[in-house]
């Protein structure tokens, strides 16, 4: 088990390594000269040329490559060309802004996907199993920022039960906190959570067709009973696989409706430092989000793994 | 989207497809259209201004804007969001514009100008401080403008090119000699090169800006706000409210929903006009008050086909201006024909000097050989040039010409391309800077590429002569200009302000670089 997980490790430094360099090239073809957009319209040659060799954009490629892998490594990000602003602790702040976002999101979505999907595995042979998963289908369908543009609409503007958008940390003020964070966090959590049902639907009725469940319920258990009893840590399995790589979506549709909020995030953060050609920023913003997916997508296979004894012989 | 923010979409989409490959996940593209707004909208609880009388109170009053700034320092970085925030009510100015355009008293009590119109000798108001306690004297003067001349890297200390001498003669009194007379220099000092900083605390313009205005800098939260307090030392008379915070959204529907949901006080300047009918129906106030933003439809004068006097002409013959603004600015806004706004003293209504005709259109375009020329409307992604440049785009197309509109990512891709390379046959931009007609136009290698020796000679003789000459002369020069087609000119965008009922002391006419918050209060 130790030499798969060391395998995965492995894997995983080399695609970081490899994403980093994709990152850093995509940044290149970017048009727009950073030092240009920083002094504007009427700025002169000479000043461009002046703030180019400031930010050290004269320097060789691989130059500024190695030097922006090292600050990384080292966790010495440096400070903005423009602002002037330390990067790691507003990539901290953002990140935390984000981190609620996502797990709140997460956690909702799970609440409502494990017993709406249990639900419509059990009764997928009856009218409410089969209305259910079609709502399931449409709610797929939605993407995220369409549906917090939905809520706004009539939560926000017409009801005014809750802000348009907005941020206050949690502990400066826990209820407009939580006010905030709860639209964006369930147009997050609609989507996540008809994905998730979906899974967990087709995770059950795998496991009702086993003959373990069809002895259980011979010896006179009811489905439900059966299921509770015997089933769920069978269908647990593939579920914690897609709930790993279904956080790595949710951190990527947080980007988006952080935008339709108004939440400072990394979200908001990516994008006011590609309007201003902050390209440091904007590198290791995403280079962050990609660490994120390919730390979560590694997480998973430890705890797949751990859950299935099957995997850990290394027999497959 | 544009083309050129499409090669960004993709490269980002294109990375994060990549993780999700690797992580073997179902793709959710990052880059969707909806993705436009930043800034917290809400700290305060207040909601603005219930005291009764203009004495000043404990309350805050929030107000929106677009556009947060790169930084706070205006010396090194470009860009209308930093002076808006900081000029007028954190730095002041000798000088400064008043609401109808005229030059008015600031920190200077009076000034006068020799014969020669070479030696402008300032009189300083005393008791003025700095917010960090240091005594304003006239030593702050000189080394404020020396540095403009000095350590600005920004092109617009270039203003500053024309002073030969700045003098303490005593601690109340400033000298400032010229090369030569011009007229432009006592304005350019109302502008953000006029600003006042303590010669002790610049080296931390970036992050605490220290000026002598009515408020003192609060806090910045990067990505929401920034928060200004009353200064209660101040020299002149104390603002109303005890605390102003400037709400970030670089979405227009978060600003307005932020302002329909009672997040914010005062949406400081709406962006799309059709937005206002949100607000109609008498729960807000509406204001609309005039810019300096000329939307210019530029033509690239150095290349093919708009070095050709005729095809220029065409377009402007080709275009309905009234109708032009009324479908895609709501009709708000002012026709002017050339690149001066009404506040200005030169102003004339040039309407008439290419009106709408077709015919005539099509007529000077078959006359330069010129039907079914290819032009391009490289347009930057801005609410007026992306609404208006259809409409343009089939008024222009009605008259003979082939045209392709294109997106350009503002600013980056747009400044790069239109702007740097003049790799461009039409532009819309509005120029917002005020008494511009010179920069834009009077310069061949600005990116219009017009600046006539004839229209150059016109705008010295204008900014060398006595008050007289000088309005003479722009009149002149805007007459030219327009007459020559060296562009044509949309309209000139409106002021556009919503607030809720009780407050008062809004800038009505946005003709500075500032917001300025000094009058503001509530009742």
């Amino acid at each position: 088990m130790l030499l798969r997980l060391a395998q995965r490790f492995l894997v995983l430094l080399a695609s970081l390594l490899v994403a980093s360099v994709l990152v850093f090239a995509f940044m290149q073809v970017l048009p727009g000269d950073p030092a240009r957009v920083a002094l504007g319209m009427n700025s002169s040659d000479d000043s461009v040329a002046e703030l180019r060799e400031q930010f050290g954009l004269d320097r060789p490629v691989f130059v500024q490559y190695a030097d922006w892998l090292r600050g990384m490594v080292t966790l010495d990000l440096g400070v903005e060309w423009v602002s002037k602003a330390q990067i790691a602790p507003q990539l901290v702040d953002r990140l935390a802004v984000t981190g609620w976002l996502v797990i709140t999101a997460m956690l909702l979505a799970l609440l409502i996907a494990l017993p709406v999907g249990t639900w419509m595995a059990v009764r997928h042979r009856h009218l409410d199993g089969v209305v259910l998963s079609a709502i399931s289908q449409i709610g797929v369908a939605i993407p995220a920022f369409l549906a917090g543009i939905i809520l706004i609409t009539y939560f926000a503007k017409r009801w005014q039960w809750f802000p348009s958008g907005g941020w206050v940390p949690p502990a400066e003020d826990p209820l407009g906190f939580l006010s905030r964070l709860a639209l964006p966090a369930i147009s997050l959590a609609m989507v996540q959570a008809s994905v998730l049902a979906r899974y967990v639907r087709t995770a059950v009725l795998e496991v009702l067709r086993e003959d373990y469940l069809r002895t259980a319920r011979a010896k006179g258990l009811r489905p439900m009973q059966a299921l509770t009893r015997h089933g769920l840590r069978n269908a647990a399995v593939p579920i914690v696989t897609v709930l790993g790589l279904q956080l790595a979506t949710l951190l990527i549709g947080a980007v988006v409706v952080e935008r339709v909020f108004v939440i400072p995030g990394l979200g908001s953060f990516l994008l006011d430092s590609v309007a201003s050609r902050e390209l440091i920023t904007v590198q290791t913003i995403v280079m962050v989000l990609v660490a994120a997916v390919l730390i979560i997508n590694f997480l998973v296979d430890a705890l797949y793994l751990a859950i299935d004894p099957r995997l850990r012989t290394g027999a497959r | 989207m544009t083309s050129r923010s499409r090669v960004l979409a993709a490269a980002l989409s294109a990375t994060f497809l990549l993780t999700a490959c690797n992580a073997g996940s179902t793709s959710d593209d990052p880059t969707d259209g909806e993705n436009n707004a930043t800034g917290d909208a809400d700290n305060g609880d207040s909601t603005g201004g219930t005291g009764g009388t203009a004495a000043p109170g404990d309350d805050a009053v929030r107000i929106g804007l677009v556009a947060e700034p790169a930084s706070l320092d205006f010396t090194t970085t470009d860009g209308a969001a930093i002076p808006q925030v900081l000029l007028y009510n954190v730095y002041e100015s000798l000088v400064k514009v008043d609401q109808s355009g005229e030059i008015v008293p600031a920190l200077a009590s009076a000034w006068e100008v020799s014969e020669d119109g070479k030696t402008y000798t300032f009189t300083l108001e005393q008791g003025v401080t700095f917010s960090n306690g240091e005594t304003f004297t006239a030593e702050d003067v000189v080394s404020s403008f020396e540095a403009v001349q000095n350590d600005w890297t920004v092109s617009l200390k270039s203003q500053f090119d024309i002073i030969e001498s700045i003098e303490a003669t005593s601690d109340t009194e400033v000298v400032i000699t010229l090369a030569s007379p011009s007229n432009s220099f006592l304005y350019s000092l109302t502008t953000r090169v006029g600003a006042i900083f303590d010669s002790n605390s610049v080296d931390e313009l970036a992050t605490r800006p220290i000026g002598t205005g009515p408020y003192t800098f609060g806090e910045w939260n990067r990505g929401s706000s920034i928060t200004l307090q009353r200064n209660s030392d101040y020299w002149g008379e104390e603002p109303y409210f005890d605390q102003v915070e400037l709400a970030y959204f670089s979405d227009a529907n978060a600003l307005n929903n932020a302002m329909l949901t009672d997040s914010i006080d005062v949406v400081g300047t709406v962006q799309a006009p059709e937005a206002l009918s949100e607000f109609e129906g008498g729960d807000y106030q509406i204001i609309e008050g005039t810019t300096n933003g000329e939307v210019v439809l530029s033509f690239n004068n150095e290349t093919e086909p708009f070095n050709d006097l005729r095809v220029r002409q065409a377009a402007r013959h080709a275009i309905n201006h009234q109708a032009l603004l009324d479908t895609c600015w709501d009709g708000r806004g002012t026709l002017i024909g050339s690149m001066v706004p009404p506040t200005d003293p030169w102003y004339e209504d040039r309407t008439g000097d290419y009106p709408y005709d077709v015919e005539a259109a099509k007529a000077l375009l078959a006359e330069a050989g010129a039907e079914g020329a290819e032009v391009r409307l490289r347009i930057p992604t801005l609410p007026y040039a992306t609404a208006c440049a259809p409409i343009v785009e089939s008024m222009l197309e009605e008259a003979g010409f082939a045209v392709t509109i294109d997106d350009l990512e503002f600013p980056a891709a747009w400044i790069e391309d239109v702007f740097t390379n003049a790799d461009y046959e039409m532009s819309i931009v509005s120029h917002v800077e005020p008494r511009d007609l010179k920069a834009v136009l009077g310069n061949p290698d600005y990116y219009i590429r017009y600046g006539t020796p004839e229209l150059r000679t016109l705008l010295d003789e204008a900014d060398a002569g006595t008050e007289e000459v000088q309005i003479e002369k722009m009149k002149e020069a805007a007459k030219l200009v327009s007459e020559d087609a060296a562009s044509d000119f949309l309209f000139l965008l409106p002021n556009l302000i919503v607030a809720d009922p009780g407050i008062t002391g809004l800038p009505e006419n946005a003709i500075t670089e500032s917001f300025d918050l000094s009058q503001l209060a509530g009742e």
